[in-house]
């Protein structure tokens, strides 16, 4: 207790230095908390993926399309649950800046194939009812201010034209990990324009989305799909969900790495702080830990001190840290920066890295001085001038 | 010179005790065989210039260094051939340290820092207090027990820590210059409680001093001079 007492009176000693340094950490530990939070943006889509459903695409690349009747072909497969698709659309709405995922499905089971999209019945129905029809995620709505009936012109970039939608439903994420910034609309509308206006373009689509029975066997049941059109002129590449999504994060996989090493240069920039500061302290305190010796305390005891001082800096400023990351991360996602991501939530997993950065900050910054403090010598210590 | 007895009330027996310190490549001598007695109950004064060896002889006996070569034995016990842990408990319990410059724990109030000794002992939270009420009562503090160093005089810090220095009811009180940093008047003050702690509480005490009137208080008054004994005066 008196321990406790000690620590608690010394870090508070050097007001401006200790509330300087905390605000250090504080920083710093909401910079790691935001960048972190950036990388699991970027991984979001692949996190939130199922381990029943595969995604086929051409083989080649995800830009080439293939023949919409390779569906039945995927159905016969045994272990196959449901054969859905989705085509991107990459249309603008309004301005450019105002990007947001599309996609062209098939109405009739694409959003049952993804419990994680909430949906209410009758405005799933009334999606399925209206050609024109959109299904608009939670946030997207909120973002641009749809309401269901809402119409939303779409300026088409791969499918040229115009195109109108009328907003028929808003769906809800099973959790804040789902990513609700979609927009889902009828492939059927999309390719009968086409096959009207450029029928070479018809009938292709850009992936199949398939429901399997028995997650462990998703990789022979992709084997088997992938043999059923090889030598064909579109030969497919079947993946799980993830693997399906990682290869699009593969893409940007060096930004990640640089974000994750700028969090931790930062922590460890606080950490060369912190360890400056508690250096400072215990030089300071020679004359004290010395007379603490002669008294008969410790050297251990005399260790503690320093070291319990360094821990409670570095949790006080990981606490207040860990709590402001919430409403910092919050506020850059309700920003137009923020808007590029579909999720951007603080996840238990880096608030406990948040934790065990702090802890490593308090226990190396507090190695040497601990040990220097132990070591002194009484009668050198005595004559210590602070 | 030397003080011999063969009184059997020895508390401190120093025979032939030499202290040596190494500067780099160098051995620098501070003590050169030393000898003397210092009886229970006995108030000891120890001066000469500086650099004379005289702050490291009651740094040896207080145990907070250890001699080069020589007999150092403290109620009986060769405190030399104590290890750093044991040296630190024996400290605990047997020695009052009384400093210059006070050396309280700035951020505790007086009745904390006289309490700090006191963790090391196995008395409860109950009896520390009672402990404390007493010692700080003996130096006419009781008003001031929640007062910190920075909020109090020079003569009352110094008081502080003698109440510190006694509340584990040690054998012996070493004191380094204690009237070295007091006005004139927190010197007598300081002076005559460590004669009432000598005379009413049987307290042995050696005094490092370099004021001569600070040093006439004590029974007797021992000169080192280039780290030798030159002279004593009882």
């Amino acid at each position: 207790m008196y321990y406790f007492k000690l620590i608690f009176k010394n870090v508070f000693r050097a007001k401006l230095r200790t509330a300087l340094t905390i605000t250090g950490l504080i920083v710093a530990v909401v910079a790691f908390g935001l960048l972190q939070t950036v990388v699991d943006a970027w991984y979001a889509g692949a996190n939130a993926s199922s381990g029943t459903r595969l995604v086929t695409r051409n083989a080649i690349s995800l830009v080439f399309p293939m023949p919409i009747y390779y569906r039945e072909r995927m159905r016969s497969v045994e272990g196959v649950k449901s054969v859905s698709y989705s085509q991107w659309f990459g249309g603008i709405y309004k301005e450019p800046q105002n990007f947001f995922p599309q996609f062209a499905i098939d109405h009739t089971n694409y959003l049952e194939m993804f419990p994680e999209f909430i949906t209410k019945p009758e405005e799933l129905l009334a999606f399925k009812r209206d050609r024109q029809g959109a299904m608009v995620g939670r946030k997207l709505a909120e973002q641009f201010g749809w309401k269901i009936g809402d119409t939303v012109p779409i300026r088409g970039t791969i499918f040229q034209g115009n195109w109108q939608f009328t907003v028929r439903g808003i769906f809800d994420g099973k959790d804040e990990t789902t990513i609700t910034r979609q927009f889902f609309m009828h492939w059927d509308y999309i390719n009968e324009d086409i096959k009207r206006r450029f029928p070479r373009r018809g009938d292709q689509i850009g992936a199949f989305n398939i429901e399997i029975k028995d997650a462990s066997r998703a990789a022979d049941i992709s084997k088997e799909i992938d043999g059923l059109f090889r030598n064909s002129l579109a030969e497919t590449l079947t993946e799980t969900e993830k693997a399906f999504q990682l290869g699009f994060v593969a893409q940007s996989e060096a930004i990640v790495v640089a974000i994750r090493t700028v969090s931790f240069v930062v922590i460890f920039i606080i950490m060369a702080v912190v360890a400056n500061t508690m250096a400072m302290t215990a030089r300071e305190r020679i004359a004290e830990y010395a007379t603490l010796k002669v008294l008969g305390f410790s050297p251990g005891y005399v260790a503690a001190l320093v070291f319990g001082e360094a821990m409670v800096l570095a949790l006080t400023g990981a606490a207040l840290g860990i709590l402001l990351t919430f409403p910092m991360a919050q506020g850059f996602a309700s920003s137009p920066a923020g808007a590029a991501f579909a999720v951007f939530a603080v996840t238990p997993s880096t608030v406990q890295l948040q934790v065990i950065c702090a802890v490593i900050v308090g226990v190396v910054a507090a190695l040497v001085p601990s040990w220097r403090s132990a070591r002194v010598n009484i009668v050198d210590g005595l004559r210590h001038v602070g | 010179m030397s003080a011999q007895t063969n009184d059997s009330n020895i508390l401190v027996e120093i025979k032939n005790l030499v202290k040596t310190y190494t500067r780099g490549d160098q051995a620098v001598p501070v003590l050169h065989d030393i000898s003397l007695n210092i009886l229970r109950g006995d108030f000891i004064s120890l001066m000469g210039p500086s650099g004379s060896g005289k702050s490291t002889l009651l740094n040896l006996i207080a145990g907070i260094d250890k001699p080069t070569a020589g007999i150092l034995r403290i109620d009986g016990e060769d405190i030399s051939k104590l290890s750093e842990g044991d040296l630190a408990d024996w400290r605990a319990s047997n020695i009052g340290f009384i400093f210059q410059f006070y050396n309280l724990m700035p951020v505790l109030t007086a009745y904390e820092n006289v309490e700090l000794p006191l963790l090391l002992t196995n008395l409860n939270k109950a009896e520390r207090r009672e402990r404390i009420h007493l010692t700080l009562g003996m130096v006419g503090l009781m008003d001031r027990m929640d007062h910190y160093p920075n909020e109090l005089s020079g003569g009352q810090q110094q008081r502080v820590a003698i109440a510190r220095a006694v509340v584990t009811d040690p054998t012996i009180l070493v004191c380094d210059e204690p009237t070295g940093d007091l006005d004139k008047q927190s010197a007598t003050d300081v002076l005559n409680m460590l004669k009432e702690l000598n005379s009413k509480l049987g307290k042995t005490i050696i005094m490092v001093t370099h004021d001569a009137h600070a040093a006439e208080a004590a029974k007797r008054m021992v000169h080192l001079e280039k780290g030798e004994l030159i002279g004593e005066v009882i």
